[in-house]
């Protein structure tokens, strides 16, 4: 069940597989293109009944629609306002955590690695009430930046993971010879090891965003008006509003759906080795 | 100057600590606390306005004795077993799509693309694709079987509905660890296998396979959790109807505690007590693993 | 650090002195849950109330309507608004009782609401006092297509008798004889009330919606004895469809009965019905002799305990409670004033419909899900989806929801 390289096989071969692989890919992709088209109908298709056929005409209006109507904007920008600083947030206080446990010994070393290890597996609902019940004691609740502030900290926990591996990855005689000639620690942070970890900043930067981007759970518990909600919350909201109109809801999607597609298409490169970086040594 | 030559003397005993005190603040602050919170919450009565009244473990009684409780604890079970659908499928079409043809990274990376998406976005797609009536799905099994079927209205079909819709990005994610894994696997010991006569299935099982098993065992690992953390889509997709039918331990919890319905911050704790005790197995073998391959070096 | 203090001292003083300039327009923060007719309805009477009270600016914040039910109880206990929709009855007892709203028997005392407002305000009252404002109330029936009733050849029922008779004859014509969507649970309870209502009448709702009957009550069974004889003719897959689905097939002719609020009148315009098609009846009788009770739920103003402009929002209580605001509203909305003194369109066949029916009727309900305490209401609404799928699981249902009743009211 493991196929030769494709350039060992006949020419015919060849060809089924240069087809295969589309005709599979398109398949795969099917309910995402439907709804795509969707958000293409025009309303008066919908009520025709004209769900799978060609859209009788090119509706960008939904679009329009969406945004004038709704407050779609405010809720992608919201988004902005939490996951920005929450890619800021996580990825330096993991540049900090991950050196601290990939380059110094000391007894507790794994203990704590392995605190943010486990602490990033564990469920969101065991944290929810006592989270939810802090943010509304700092007066936060309802902000983007109470929403960040715990994204920052949850997230620190894979990102501690992935840098501390990370570092250990760089060679460690860099730092030998550099405390030899009596650098002092945080410049050996700064100087030395920093530059050499923008390709893992550069990968968790994308990574966090999309997680947070996508985030849905802790939308809802920790902000409730149109004001703050981010898109993931604000979308499900409108598609309790927008019943039965399903090239409103594909538009919403897909509008939903574009900053961390657009990243990923992008980013392409440091995103999937973030992934596999952080899972796959 | 005292205060200085101490500093240079120590440093390398303090530094690692100034290094980590942000980060495990914030970290104790928000997610190794509230755990503990979350327990001692579960032994009370709690609306979440009014004052707290010490219950014991009277919430845990009530659960014993909850229908909607095994309903969803079931289907959590049900999540669990077929999700790990997706390490197989995720495998074949990384093993599928491990060639080199014009457009070939292009390809890759849109099949990748469901994982990219919000589960939100996902939820809705396939609510539309089995829309009672219209939907893509509900139109084929009509034509199919003269009657359609509508999927998330039906209690025996809707929690298999919702993890299909689950193991789409699943599916996508497991399989680019795979196609990384794969990119390490040696060819010179495909060769020598193929010279040994490996073929067909014993060739992926004997040679491919054991390659691969850190992709493995993060497949394993995200899909467990993802599996266990399956909030978005019932919530999106169902609301854990019909009837209750497709709730599971997480959305149940979220039902309990902060929805329309029910402000029970206490009981709510016992149920996410009670799936933060199904998480603790899978998660204590992670790490014991992690641990085992941390030392060993 | 002297120095920081005195910067901030510094920009407190200038917000001080400028504090005159902003405080020309007070901000009265009012979050709601309105769809889109009530809400420009809402925003109508917002604008009049500015006309007349032009240092205060009313900033309204809509939620989704299902959204709102949860986010209530976040931003009351969080971030608290001066204003605040919500509902009366049984549904304000738990934000009452845990102090989150605020007392507001002196707006009433000092408009003389009890006397305009009087067919409410036992629904406002916990406690001998108010606590809160109702704007609006709407009555429950069955709206009907008269197209499909002549498609299928068949005339208004007079009783129950020809009610369950008639869906014979839609179902032959491929019509769903009653359609509803459970999708958000709610309408199918609108069903059970009326049945149980009109089987077993309207003290013994109130006590079974207050948890002193038994669910396992033959009484009960009864009244899925009514409801299973028209099950079958229900449109099928209710609980995947949202009510404004079910509307659709209404408006289409696919279904002829739907048990709905007045509310519902506007979808069904929308959707091009017009007073010459859209009928509306009063649930028929069905045991002979019970005074006929009514749901009339009903929709409230309240100002949350954490309200930061608590003068502002009483008068803009006060004007809501008004004759002439009811009347302007109510005749936006499309539905029935609280005011006694505000005038209905008699223009509008459904509304002079709804008026009759209420000021005639022996009770008002005001709902399922408002009368039951919310997790009963939960697990009751559950169990009317399941039964309208599973009519064979009755037994379990019943069970079940009595199960629920021993915890729920201790």
């Amino acid at each position: 069940m493991f196929p030769r390289p494709i350039e060992q096989a006949s020419a015919t071969k060849q060809w089924l597989y240069t087809i295969a692989v589309p005709v599979a890919l398109f398949l795969w992709l099917l309910p995402l293109l439907g709804v795509a088209v969707t958000s293409f109908r025009p309303a008066s298709d919908l009520a025709a009944g004209n769900y799978f056929g060609m859209p009788t005409r090119f509706a960008y209006e939904n679009y329009l629609d969406v945004f004038n109507n709704t407050p779609m904007g405010k809720y992608i920008l919201n988004s902005f306002k939490v996951t920005v600083p929450t890619v800021i947030g996580a990825v330096a206080l993991s540049c900090m955590t991950g050196f601290a446990l990939a380059i110094y010994r000391f007894p507790s070393n794994l203990i704590i690695f392995f605190m943010f290890v486990a602490g990033n597996f564990v469920p969101f609902q065991i944290l929810m009430v006592p989270v939810r019940d802090l943010t509304v004691q700092l007066g936060m609740y309802n902000t983007w930046y109470g929403l960040a502030l715990f994204h920052i900290a949850f997230q620190s926990g894979f990102c501690t993971l992935f840098m501390r591996n990370f570092i250990k990855s760089l060679p460690f005689e860099l730092i030998e010879a550099a405390r030899v000639e009596g650098v002092a620690e945080w410049r050996i942070f700064w100087f030395i090891v920093l530059p050499l970890m923008r390709p893992a900043i550069a990968a968790l930067s994308v990574l966090v965003f999309t997680f947070i981007w996508n985030d849905f759970f802790w939308a809802t518990v920790l902000t409730s008006s149109p004001d703050t909600q981010p898109v993931t919350a604000g979308l499900s909201s409108l598609n309790g509003q927008w019943i039965a109109q399903w090239q409103l809801v594909s538009a919403g999607s897909i509008l939903a759906a574009m900053p961390p597609v657009l990243m990923f298409f992008a980013m392409q490169k440091h995103f999937i080795a973030g992934l596999t970086l952080g899972a796959v040594k | 100057m005292s205060a200085s030559s101490s500093w240079k003397a120590n440093q390398r005993r303090l530094a690692p600590w100034l290094f980590l005190t942000p980060g495990i603040v914030m970290f104790l602050i928000y997610v190794i606390v509230p755990i503990f919170q979350s327990m001692w919450i579960s032994f009370y009565d709690w609306d979440g306005l009014g004052a707290k009244t010490w219950i014991g473990l009277g919430n845990y009684i009530e659960l014993i004795d909850d229908d909607a409780f095994y309903t969803s604890f079931k289907n959590n079970i049900i999540w669990l077993v077929l999700y790990m659908f997706a390490v197989p499928a995720g495998l074949m079409i990384a093993i599928f799509l491990n060639q080199t043809i014009r457009g070939m990274r292009f390809y890759k990376s849109l099949f990748f693309f469901p994982f990219v998406i919000s589960q939100v976005v996902v939820g809705l797609m396939f609510s539309w694709f089995y829309a009672p009536n219209f939907g893509l799905l509900y139109k084929l099994i009509e034509m199919l079987t003269g009657q359609g079927v509508a999927i998330l209205a039906d209690d025996r079909f809707v929690t298999y509905g919702i993890i299909a819709a689950g193991l789409w990005p699943q599916i996508a994610y497991v399989m680019i660890l795979y196609l990384t894994g794969l990119n390490n696997v040696a060819p010179d010991q495909i060769e020598a296998a193929r010279l040994d006569g490996a073929k067909g299935w014993k060739m992926l099982w004997y040679v491919i396979i054991p390659q691969l098993r850190p992709a493995t065992f993060i497949a394993v690992v995200v899909t467990v959790i993802g599996a266990l953390r399956s909030f978005d889509l019932v919530s999106v997709m169902t609301d854990g109807g019909p009837y209750g039918s497709s709730r599971v331990l997480s959305f149940y919890m979220y039902e309990k505690a902060l929805s329309e319905y029910g402000f029970r911050m206490g009981y709510g704790a016992a149920i996410a007590v009670v799936l933060f005790a199904i998480m603790m197995v899978f998660i204590s073998g992670f790490i014991w693993k992690m641990w085992r391959d941390e030392t060993e070096r | 650090m002297v120095r920081f203090s005195k910067g901030a001292l510094a920009v407190v003083a200038t917000l001080m002195m400028s504090g005159s300039a902003f405080a020309e327009q007070r901000v009265l923060k009012y979050n709601a849950d309105f769809d889109a007719t009530p809400l420009a309805a809402m925003q109508a009477l917002i604008a009049d109330f500015e006309a007349a009270n032009p240092d205060i600016k009313v900033e309204l914040n809509n939620f989704d309507h299902e959204g709102y039910k949860t986010a209530i109880r976040n931003f009351l206990t969080a971030d608290s608004p001066d204003l605040a929709n919500w509902y009366a009855g049984n549904r304000m007892a738990p934000f009452v009782n845990a102090g989150q709203f605020m007392d507001v028997t002196d707006v009433w005392d000092a408009n003389n609401l009890g006397d305009a407002l009087g067919a409410t305000k036992a629904s406002m009252t916990i406690d001998g006092k108010q606590w809160g404002v109702p704007y609006t109330y709407y009555q429950w029936g069955i709206y009907y297509n008269k197209d499909a009733y002549k498609a299928a050849g068949v005339s208004e029922p007079k009783n129950w008798e020809e009610f369950v008779a008639n869906c014979e004859k839609f179902k032959a014509a491929g019509i769903d004889c009653l359609t509803t969507g459970t999708k958000a649970l709610w309408p199918g309870a609108g069903i059970f009330d009326y049945l149980d209502m009109r089987v077993n009448g309207y003290e013994f709702h109130m006590d079974l919606t207050a948890g002193k009957v038994a669910w396992t009550d033959d009484k009960v069974r009864n009244v899925f004895k009514e409801w299973a004889r028209i099950q079958p003719y229900i449109t099928a897959n209710a609980a995947a469809i949202d009510w404004q689905d079910a509307a659709a097939l209404l408006v289409q002719g696919k279904a002829a009965n739907y048990v709905m609020g007045n509310f519902a009148v506007a979808t069904f315009k929308q959707g091009g019905m017009t007073n010459d098609n859209l009928g509306f009846m009063v649930f028929p009788e069905i045991t002979a002799g019970l005074p006929r009770a009514e749901e009339a739920p009903t929709d409230t103003i309240h100002i949350p305990a954490g309200a930061k402009n608590v003068a502002d929002a009483k008068t803009f209580l006060a004007y809501v409670a008004s004759a002439e605001a009811q009347t302007k509203l109510n005749a936006a909305l499309g539905q029935l004033p609280t005011n006694k003194n505000a005038t209905v369109d008699s223009a509008d066949p459904y509304i002079s419909a709804g008026f009759a029916e209420l000021s005639s009727a022996y009770a008002l309900a005001q709902f399922f899900d408002r009368d039951a305490p919310a997790e009963m209401a939960k697990a009751g609404m559950e169990g009317f989806q399941e039964f309208m799928a599973k009519p064979e699981n009755l037994d379990a249902i019943l069970t079940r929801l009595e199960k629920v009743r021993g915890q729920v009211y201790k």
